[in-house]
Parts: structure tokens; sequence; C-alpha cells
């Protein structure tokens, strides 16, 4: 199974089964998972105990299987006898959240708007560089498939070949060409001239790759450069003004809430009736209200989440003049 | 490449499309449909369209003696007034200030009947601009950002510019939630982009689709699936609601194809389960049918014109653009960012295999055997934008829908029903990986020596409940 199905039979449904050499995301908590290969025989152990990858097979995904005992104790214990995890079909968005981190990755706010600004529909083709640890390279190819094309570039061989790997075990080599290139020294190849849909960059200097960018993009093709600094992106921007047009830098970033269900103390509680304000409090609350109940029924309650990122880059996104 | 596919993105207007009309640099933005009749009125000008077909995308236009006319390759990157008068800007040290600015309406010698005589001898808007300038007694004194502003003021009265822009689901995103925000829930173009990174669209996918928002979520499901796959459209009660807005993408007939309509009743009844919907069963249903929404859209317009008016200031501060139209306010609020009157909508009297005739036949009933099909296999994705009604119920009829392992992402334009609906999956277990999350976009000015964020910024893209839906113990036990 592909991570990005390439004929409308190789995506996962409900008739799907896991078998031998597919790729799953074990899930064990939203910020706990990993992809894990299938294969006769073996085995995964953590804290929820000791997976037999022959429990899995011929499970529908998205399937919760149980471990056996031999695992770390704690969590076991609260799962009541033997901890689980849920077995996912892996996607783009899973991916970016276990692939190994090479390097700095992007994350899906900034992809999903990276997408959309690219204006990326099947078909197309689009140019990328760096590949980094292949975060993007792999929405970027969900975007493009069945008959697109993305080529990426990265000066670092072994990350290349890494990434290469990495596209390989999911699926997706027809979809995306690995290079070793650098871009920033010498453009990207004169092939794609003219041919080019969209362009991502993400460099150090991007403004050294600009002009390649602007002949190998098709007119009114989209150009996004990524920076973390503020300075790069100034550059990249002075480099913009010859031949692109629409220049526009945005930060996007991601507030999560968290839902609880809570039971707030009632002010009328005996406790809470001391000092001035719960007092104040009390008269605004309807005679009713107060008698024989100073537990108040729960409430799903939302607040924001207290650690959220703060950056995590510029988003400059331009047009090729026509 | 295997095969040859056409070219995914067709660069050149044709006849019959649909574009999008960017007027002064965004003080107006308007769809029309390129048909032979098709006009634009420009001030007290109408112009014909036509000039249009077969101009690349992104090709500006001037207003000539005789309508429309394509502006110089060089003009085109002056239409980026705020990026070009940086590099002068910024190297010279600017000592000039506005203290000898006195507003007492002489700086100005040339008369309103001044220019009515160069118009009538054929001066163009340029060279009206120019003689403005020479003849402003205050202009030399003036900052060159304010000279610039000055000079673009003037522009946009006397040289009017219109852009062309392809429409595509980021341009229509961006212009609806500019113009009428309400129209697409307050759905902002970061968050549409999100709802389908985390749903997992791609080519191939079976999208089960609930679309309050005018057909916005539709069609930009509809282009990422490029021809392939399915987008369901699904409502509640007997009518479906309006998706007018995929008139406006270009969808190929491929791409229209694959996008079918069925009430959520017949899905669920295809549905084996033997669960009765419960929205489907008295309780829930007289409230969500009714069209109980419609007092609520009207509050939501007039807060759409706050919103709007929130807009404009912008502009204005920016010196960039003037106020917005704002046509939002208006009554016919469905129709108003598209005028295309004259051409009728199912695209009879133009050419046969124009999309315009597609439109008409997109959200057909799915065939019997894609039902079936569905009903075995689970749709593989699932987005819900109904920022009007209550979700926790509706989700939890739509979830059994999907196959195992499939993502979804609900979108609301406020957080309490959202968090009420992740509440329940948290209870039910019938989702992992809920997150609520609200994405925060801000825009920023990127000029020598002045890089700042822009000074008013949208605060509201509306919010988003996302998961994936999970096989369930109880259906296992069940099954072994």
């Amino acid at each position: 199974m592909t991570m990005v199905p390439l004929d409308p039979s190789s995506k996962p449904t409900s008739q799907r089964l896991i078998t031998e050499g597919d790729t799953v995301v074990v899930y064990e908590r939203h910020d706990a998972m990993r992809a894990v290969a299938v294969r006769a025989g073996g085995v995964l152990q953590n804290r929820f105990g000791v997976f037999r990858h022959d429990d899995w097979i011929g499970r529908p995904f998205g399937s919760k299987v149980f471990g056996s005992c031999g695992g770390g104790g704690k969590a076991k214990a609260k799962a009541g006898g033997g901890g689980f995890v849920h077995l996912l079909a892996p996607t783009p968005e899973l991916w970016t959240l276990v692939l190994s981190h090479r390097t700095q990755i992007l994350y899906i706010a900034d992809i999903s708007l990276v997408v959309a600004y690219l204006e990326l529909v099947p078909g197309c083709l689009v140019l990328e560089s760096g590949t980094g640890s292949g975060s993007l390279t792999t929405s970027l190819a969900r975007a493009v498939a069945p008959h697109g094309q993305v080529h990426t570039f990265d000066f670092h061989q072994q990350r290349a070949a890494s990434a290469r790997e990495d596209f390989e075990k999911n699926g997706l080599s027809s979809l995306i060409t690995v290079n070793v290139r650098d871009v920033q020294g010498e453009g990207f190849p004169e092939e794609h001239c003219g041919a080019a849909d969209a362009v991502f960059l993400d460099l150090p200097q991007p403004w050294l790759a600009i002009p390649s960018v602007g002949s190998m993009l098709k007119k009114d093709g989209v150009l996004c450069s990524f920076s973390p600094c503020i300075e790069q992106v100034q550059r990249a921007c002075e480099a913009m003004k010859t031949s692109f047009t629409d220049i526009r830098t945005f930060e996007i970033l991601l507030r999560t809430y968290e839902v609880r269900d809570v039971a707030l103390k009632s002010v009328t509680s005996e406790e809470a009736c001391v000092g001035p304000l719960p007092q104040k409090r009390r008269m605004l609350t309807s005679p009713g209200e107060n008698t024989g109940c100073t537990q108040r029924s729960s409430s799903i309650l939302v607040r924001p989440c207290s650690t959220a990122k703060g950056h995590t880059g510029y988003l400059t996104f331009a047009r090729l003049c026509v | 490449m295997d095969s040859t596919p056409p070219p995914p993105i067709r660069r050149e207007a044709w006849e019959g499309c649909s574009v999008l009309l960017d007027i002064n640099d965004g003080d107006r933005l308007a769809f029309f449909r390129l048909t032979p009749g098709a006009t634009v009125k420009i001030g007290n000008k109408t112009c014909s369209l036509q000039p249009l077909v077969g101009r690349p995308f992104g090709s500006l236009f001037r207003l000539g003696a005789d309508g429309l006319v394509p502006c110089a390759a060089g003009d085109a990157t002056s239409r980026d007034h705020n990026t070009r008068d940086g590099a002068d800007g910024q190297t010279q040290d600017e000592t000039r200030d506005n203290r000898s600015l006195v507003d007492n309406n002489t700086a100005q010698n040339l008369s309103s009947d001044d220019i009515e005589a160069m118009k009538r001898d054929g001066a163009t808007g340029d060279e009206i601009v120019e003689a403005l300038i020479a003849n402003s007694s205050t202009f030399g004194n003036k900052t060159v950002f304010s000279q610039e502003k000055y000079k673009l003021k003037k522009q946009k009265k006397y040289a009017p510019k219109v852009l062309l822009r392809r429409p595509s689901a980021r341009s229509i995103c961006e212009t609806y939630f500019k113009k009428t925000p309400a129209r697409i829930g307050f759905m902002r173009v970061d968050t549409l982009s999100l709802l389908l990174s985390m749903a997992n669209i791609g080519a191939y996918s079976d999208v089960l689709v609930v679309d309050m928002v005018g057909g916005l979520v539709v069609g930009a499901v509809a282009e990422r699936l490029g021809g392939t796959g399915y987008v369901c459209s699904t409502y509640l009660g007997s009518a479906p609601c309006s998706i007018d807005i995929i008139r406006m993408f270009n969808l190929s007939s491929d791409m229209v194809s694959r996008i079918v309509q069925a009430p959520l009743s017949d899905l669920c009844s295809m549905h084996s389960s033997g669960n009765t919907p419960s929205l489907l069963n008295g309780g829930a249903e007289g409230e969500m049918v009714e069209p109980a929404v419609v007092p609520d859209e009207d509050a939501q317009a007039s807060v759409a014109q706050q919103v709007d008016t929130a807009v404009s200031d912008e502009k204005a501060q920016l010196s960039t653009d003037q106020p917005t139209d704002m046509e939002v306010s208006e009554p016919s609020l469905d129709e108003h960012p598209v005028q295309d009157e004259n051409s009728s909508l199912d695209g009879k009297g133009s050419d046969g295999n124009l999309n315009a005739s597609k439109s008409s036949k997109a959200g057909k009933a799915p065939s019997p055997e894609k039902m079936k099909y569905w009903k075995e296999h689970g749709f593989s994705s699932l987005i819900v934008a109904a920022p009007g009604h209550e979700v926790e119920h509706l989700v939890a009829d739509l979830l059994p829908l999907l196959s195992y392992s499939a993502p979804f992402a609900i979108y609301h334009q406020y957080l309490d029903p959202l968090a009420k609906c992740m509440h329940s999956l948290q209870v039910s277990k019938m989702a992992i990986g809920l997150q609520l999350s609200e994405p925060w976009l801000r825009e920023y000015q990127v000029l020598p020596s002045r890089t700042h964020p822009h000074m008013q910024m949208n605060a509201f893209g509306g919010y988003i409940l996302s998961g994936i839906r999970i096989h369930n113990t109880d259906c296992m036990i069940a099954n072994k």
C-alpha cells in the first residue's frame, strides 16, 4: 500500500486489511506515535506491552490491538491488564509526526498554506529545495498525484539518500525524484526550464536561487520561500522584485485547545462564600438555583493549550510576472 | 508519466471561462464569465470583457479609448507599488515631513474643467496623473512614501487598472472572505487549506462533505481530486444546500462529474449497522432541518459588514488599497460578488463544452453501485462545514460512514459546538487523535527598513476539530 494512492484500488478502505509489508502508524497517544513496517514474526515492544505483528495482519486499519505482558508496568496497569495501541493507515499528516528529524521540518499549518498558495492540483510539476527530512515533500506529492511530479533537491548527499529511502518505503518513488544539487550555487537544472507550476525554497540564502526560479516557473506560476529569520525574508523579497509580482509574506501558527468536562464549584457552596467577590456574585444568581444545590452539574469547558509553537518561519509567496 | 494528461492548469483565459477581476489593486474583486456579451463597469464606462479572451492569467489591463487594453509588459511589475517604492525610498535619508502641509484645498492648480479638457483631447490616464502631480504645489514637499500614496490615489481615479486573476480555491476563498465572509461561514483561506490537509484530500479520495458554505468546500475538494475519486456532498432534510460557488472554479467536466449529492438519510440508511441515525428519528430533526439558519444568516451579515469595514480601514492605512466594495450589505448576498448576469447560468447559448454547462450537472445522485461501494468500503475522508449548526449529533451520524482509520475535519465559526463534539467523541471512543485548533495568520509588510506586521490583521478565520475514525472495539468483538 502507498501513502498516496496511485490508482483507485490502492487507497485504504474498511475492506483493506493490514498485510505484511504495510507501514502502519502505531498510535499510543496523540504525542506518541511511530511508523512500523509490518513483517511476519515481527514484534513491537513499548510501554504498553509486547505486540506481535502477526496479530495485526488481517485486521482493518484503525484497529485497536492489545499487547501481552512483558512490557512496561504502569501504563499497562492503568489500561486494566493489557495495554493497547491503534494501528493507523499512514497519511502525510501522520508521517510529519513520526518521521525521523534529520533537519528542522515543516508542520501542518505551514504545509497546508504552502500547498494551497502554490495552487497545486493533480498533474502539477513542482520543484523543491532543500529536501530536508521530506515532511513537506510528502504533502507536495499527495497534491500533485497521480500524474504530477515533485523534483526535490538537497546539497547533502546523505540526507538526500535517506529521504529517497523514506519515499521508497512509502510508495512515493513514482511521484518524487530526489536529486543531490546545490541549488543556491547552481540553480535548478535547465531541463525544468519553463515547466514548473510551482517552486518551493527552504534555503539559508534563498535570494541566490531566485533568478533560477524565475526561469523554471511557468508564467503566473507561484514561488514560495520559507525562512525562519526576517533578514532572510528581506533579502529574498528584494531579489523577487525584478521578475515577480504579488509578493506577500505570512506567518501562520496553530493554536490548539483542550476540552474538559469540569464541575466548577458553585459560589453558593459554604466554603466559597468568603471574601467580597463571591458575595457580590451570589446576588446575581437566582434564588431557585441557590436552594440546596451546592454542586453544579459539570459542563464542557475549553481553553487554549498552554504550550504552543511561537514561531516556525515566514512564508513569502510571489507570482512570476506574465 | 505514462499517459499524456492535459495540462493541469489552463494559464490563459478562454471563451466561457470564469475569471476573477481585481480592479485597482483589490479595491474591487468580482467574478465574471467570459461570455461574448460580458461587460464590466469601471467608473462610468462599460467595457467588454472580450479583450481578456486568450490572455494569460496575471495580465494587467488599463482603460483605453475603446475599452480594456493590455498593459505593456513593463507595467506588470508596477502594480506592486508598495514593494516598488522601496528601492529609492530607503536609500535616500528621508528628511521631509508634513510640517509645512496645510489642508486648505488650494494645493492643486488644475481644475476639474482642465482635466475634462485633457480627457477630451485624448490624454491617457497616466498623462492626467502626471499633470496633476506637476500642478500640485505641495507634492515636492511630501515624503517619498507620501508622494507614492498621492500618485496611487490619482492613478486609481484616472488610470484604473484591471488585473486578470485565475479563480482557484485560494483566490476564490480570499475573495469571498474579503467581500462576503458570512456566505462562507467566515472560513479563512488558511483554515480551508488546513481542512483539506487534515482530511487527507488527494487523488482517488472518496470524500464525504457537508457543505453549508455555499460550495466553497465542495469546489476546493473537487479541485484537489483533479477528476479522480468522488466528492459526495450530503445534506440534511430533502433539499440540498446551494453549492453555487463551484461555478467560480474552472472545473473541467471530468472534475464536475465527480461531484455527487445525496441526502444524509440515504447514506445512513445504506449503512447496515442498524443504528438509527440520531438526527433522523425525531428529536433533533426539526431543529436541524428547519431553516432556523436564516435569521442566523442575517445576524452574520451584519457582523460581516463590520468585518469588512475593518478591512477597508486597514487598506486606507496601508495606502495601497481603497475600501473594498461594500456589496456585502446588499440584499442579494448570495449572488453579489458574481456578476455573471450576462451569461445564462447553465451555459445555454454558449459553446456546449464549456464548463458552465457542465456545472449544472454537478451534484447528481450517486449511482447505486457507488452507494454500495461506499457502504462496504466507507468514505476515505470527511469534511463538515456547517457553521450555523450544532455538529455533535451530525458527526455521530457521519463517522460510521467513514472507513476505519479515515481522517476527518470539522469546521465551525464557534468554539462551543466543536468542544461538545470533541467531548462526545472522546467519550464514545469513535475517534482518536482529536485536536481542536484555530489557525492564526499574520501578513507582513516587507520593505527595506520598514518591515513589520500589517497594522490590521484578520483575527479570526474559524475553528477546526480534526481526528481519525477508528475501528470500534465493540464492533470488533461482535464480528469475531
